[in-house]
Parts: structure tokens; C-alpha cells; sequence
């Protein structure tokens, strides 16, 4: 795949997809809002049981995205753990992009 | 036999359905997008649909990475929505209809694609918020859903994808009820949700696109998916949706196609949202 064309951009195949079946198994279970709830409770326990590895739980530990997605984190099941802090996608996309959220969405109006 | 009426594509981004629930139709902010709305609307009750074949792709309520197919056929009675995660609403089931679920996936397989067949299958907000934003009521359609992957790579070619929507459009051709059928491709248009690059949007891109599918509907077929993201945006790729949309109307002369309405506007949170209808004979 020509993931090298795309500047900042990782296509999630099947390198990615394996190297985060953890991570992302994990952040599926957050459809459910017991689920969220029992993470919120004990994040630690909630990591383990899912068999996270240690760079994938200090990805969790930071909330930071780019080390998730470094981690094999795919975005829609990222979303899910960002939702259970209220983070929505601008807020995902500013963090990213090392931009303030205002500033994040004034790019976002500038390609009209 | 069936009739297909037309087909609509449009945007599905999540927090749309948050604004409908909160009726933000008017703010100044959301009016842009809503005000797309009413002349698809007023085409699709003027044609009295029966029945919604829908091209979305799941975001991760249905299918997860253990099991996940390049193309799902609904085939179920009814369709749930479900908790997502994020807090939007979760909406009422969906009434499907099984008669042309299987006489579509029966067509599929002939035309030799290897489809997933669902009994049971959740439907996200891809699926859920094009149907509220045609139908603001009650959903007055039976509906068949058929889910792409764009979560895994690799995606099914846009080619491929056309040509399923071909088969579609034959299979509901072929379909001995005398109903009217609309077909809808639901996403899109560029947008970016991960990486360094998101926020990325594209309109010159969207715009030929969107010119494109009247008359020349096999012009996006020309770019391998990792293209498409290239030009839209990771998520920008589910404009696959549009095309298989259009794949099932079939040939613009035969077919009398004519543009009902559009729209385009950016952006609704980090999309360029679109909206297309054609109606067909």
C-alpha cells in the first residue's frame, strides 16, 4: 500500500489491524455503557483483562491519540474511549493537529 | 416488477443526529446543511417510496475486526440502532424487508460476489441519520441495508464497488412486487478523522465528484481506494457508498436519470457534507 504518499496519514491494514487487536477490542467494548462505567472504575484492571501490551496501555494512560493510532489504534474504535470523556471528533482532530479547538475548526472553515 | 425510483446520497456524520434531537435545523450553523433537506423530500413522498436499499459503512456497532466482511446484506425483519459510545440518540428499529433481501443477495451470488448474509445485524448512525433526514417522522419504508467495509484496509475497489451496485440495481429490477425502490449511499464527502493530517477536506475533489455521477458515473472508478484517501481523506473513501448508489440506478440515457437536487457544504463538524438525488425510470 502507498501509505508513504499520504503525508500523515497510516491506512490501518493488516499491520496495524493486528498489531491493535487489543487495544481496539477493548475500545468496541465501550458500546457498552457498563462496560465504560467498569473501565472508569479501575482502568488498570479493565486494561489487563483485555490483555493490552504495555506500550498500548501507556497509550491509554495518555489519551493521546497519535500514540494510539502508533499503537494499531483504529478511529472509530478510538472515538469510543475519547467519548467516554466527552471528546468529540474536533477535539480528537485539534489535539492531533497541535492545534487549540478554535483554531482546529477556523482550518476546517477555511476550505470553503 | 419493482421500480427504482431514484437514489439519494448524503453525509451520515453522528453529531447531526445529536442536532436534530436538540432541533438545531435553524441555528446558523447547522441551516447550511438541514436546508438540503426538503426538496429530496418532497421528491421521495411525490414518488411514493415503498422501500430504502441502503449503502452504509459500519463504524463498529455491528462489526468488529474478529469477523469483518467487504460487503453484508441485511436480511432480517427488523433492524436495531444501538449505545455507540459517543451519547447521540439511539433511534427506533427499522422494518426490513426479507423478500428483497434474498432476491438480492440470490442475484448477488450469481453475479459471483462472495457476500456476508445477516439475520441479525445492528445499524449504526450511517444508517440511521440518512433515514431520519429523509423521513424526520416515523420511517415510512421497509429497508434493506448493505454494509461496506472502509474500516480495514485492504477496501474493496471503487470499481468493485460500482459493480455491486450494478447488481443491485438489476436484482431490485428483477424483483417480482409491484413497489417502488429508492437506493441510498450514505458518508462522505473528504474528510479526515486520524492522523496529523485531520481536518483534511478537499472540495475541488468533492465537487468533481459530485459533477461526475449524472452523466459519468464510472469516473471515480478510475482510482484504487489508497487514492481516494489520498484525495478525500481517510474517511473521505465512503463516498464508495455514492457510487454504489449510482452503480444501481444503471445507465444515465436508458434510465432517464435526471438530478432531483444537491447540496454541498463545509463543514459540519470535520466533514464536507454533500447531498445528491437523482430520480430514474
Amino acid at each position: 500500500m502507498n501509505q508513504k504518499i499520504i503525508p500523515g496519514t497510516t491506512l490501518f491494514g493488516p499491520t496495524q489491524s493486528q498489531m491493535g487487536y487489543a487495544l481496539n477490542k477493548m475500545c468496541f467494548s465501550f458500546n457498552s455503557k457498563e462496560n465504560r462505567d467498569t473501565f472508569v472504575l479501575d482502568e488498570e484492571a479493565y486494561m489487563r483483562s483485555y490483555h493490552l501490551t504495555p506500550n498500548q496501555m501507556q497509550a491509554i494512560r495518555s489519551r493521546d491519540v497519535l500514540k494510539l493510532l502508533a499503537a494499531g489504534g483504529n478511529i472509530y474504535y478510538l472515538a469510543k474511549f475519547a467519548g467516554i470523556f466527552g471528546l468529540d471528533v474536533q477535539d480528537i482532530g485539534a489535539q492531533q493537529t497541535g492545534l487549540t479547538k478554535e483554531a482546529f475548526k477556523a482550518k476546517l472553515q477555511a476550505y470553503n | 416488477m419493482a421500480n427504482i425510483i431514484g437514489g439519494v446520497a448524503c453525509s451520515h456524520i453522528p453529531s447531526i443526529g445529536s442536532a436534530i434531537a436538540k432541533g438545531l435545523q435553524e441555528d446558523p450553523y447547522w441551516k447550511p446543511f438541514f436546508e438540503g433537506f426538503p426538496p429530496v423530500r418532497s421528491w421521495l413522498t411525490s414518488a411514493r417510496a415503498d422501500v430504502a436499499v441502503v449503502f452504509y459503512n459500519d463504524h463498529g456497532l455491528n462489526f468488529f475486526l474478529d469477523k469483518m466482511p467487504t460487503f453484508a446484506v441485511g436480511a432480517a425483519a427488523s433492524y436495531s440502532n444501538a449505545d455507540e459510545g459517543w451519547g447521540i440518540p439511539v433511534m427506533d428499529p427499522f422494518e426490513g424487508n426479507p423478500d428483497l433481501s434474498w432476491q438480492i443477495i440470490n442475484e448477488l451470488i450469481r453475479d459471483e460476489f462472495d457476500i456476508v448474509t445477516c439475520q441479525e445485524m445492528l445499524v449504526d448512525h450511517a444508517f440511521t441519520i440518512p433515514l431520519k433526514l429523509m423521513w424526520p417522522g416515523k420511517c415510512p419504508v421497509t429497508v434493506v441495508p448493505i454494509c461496506i467495509n472502509t474500516v480495514q484496509f485492504p477496501l474493496p475497489s471503487a470499481k468493485r464497488v460500482y459493480a455491486l451496485g450494478q447488481s443491485v440495481g438489476k436484482a431490485i429490477r428483477g424483483w417480482a412486487a409491484n413497489k417502488n425502490v429508492v437506493v441510498m449511499g450514505t458518508g462522505g464527502l473528504s474528510h479526515q478523522l486520524d492522523g496529523e493530517r485531520a481536518g483534511f477536506i478537499n472540495k475541488k475533489f468533492d465537487q468533481e465528484f459530485m459533477n461526475s455521477l449524472h452523466r459519468d458515473p464510472a469516473w471515480a472508478t478510475q482510482f484504487s481506494t489508497e487514492d481516494l484517501v489520498g484525495h478525500a481523506g481517510t474517511q473521505g473513501v465512503e463516498l464508495l457508498m455514492w457510487l454504489a448508489m449510482r452503480g444501481a440506478l444503471g445507465d444515465a440515457q436508458e434510465h432517464h436519470i435526471r438530478k432531483v437536487h444537491e447540496n454541498y457544504h463545509i463543514p459540519i463538524s470535520n466533514t464536507a457534507t454533500g447531498l445528491i438525488a437523482f430520480e430514474s425510470h
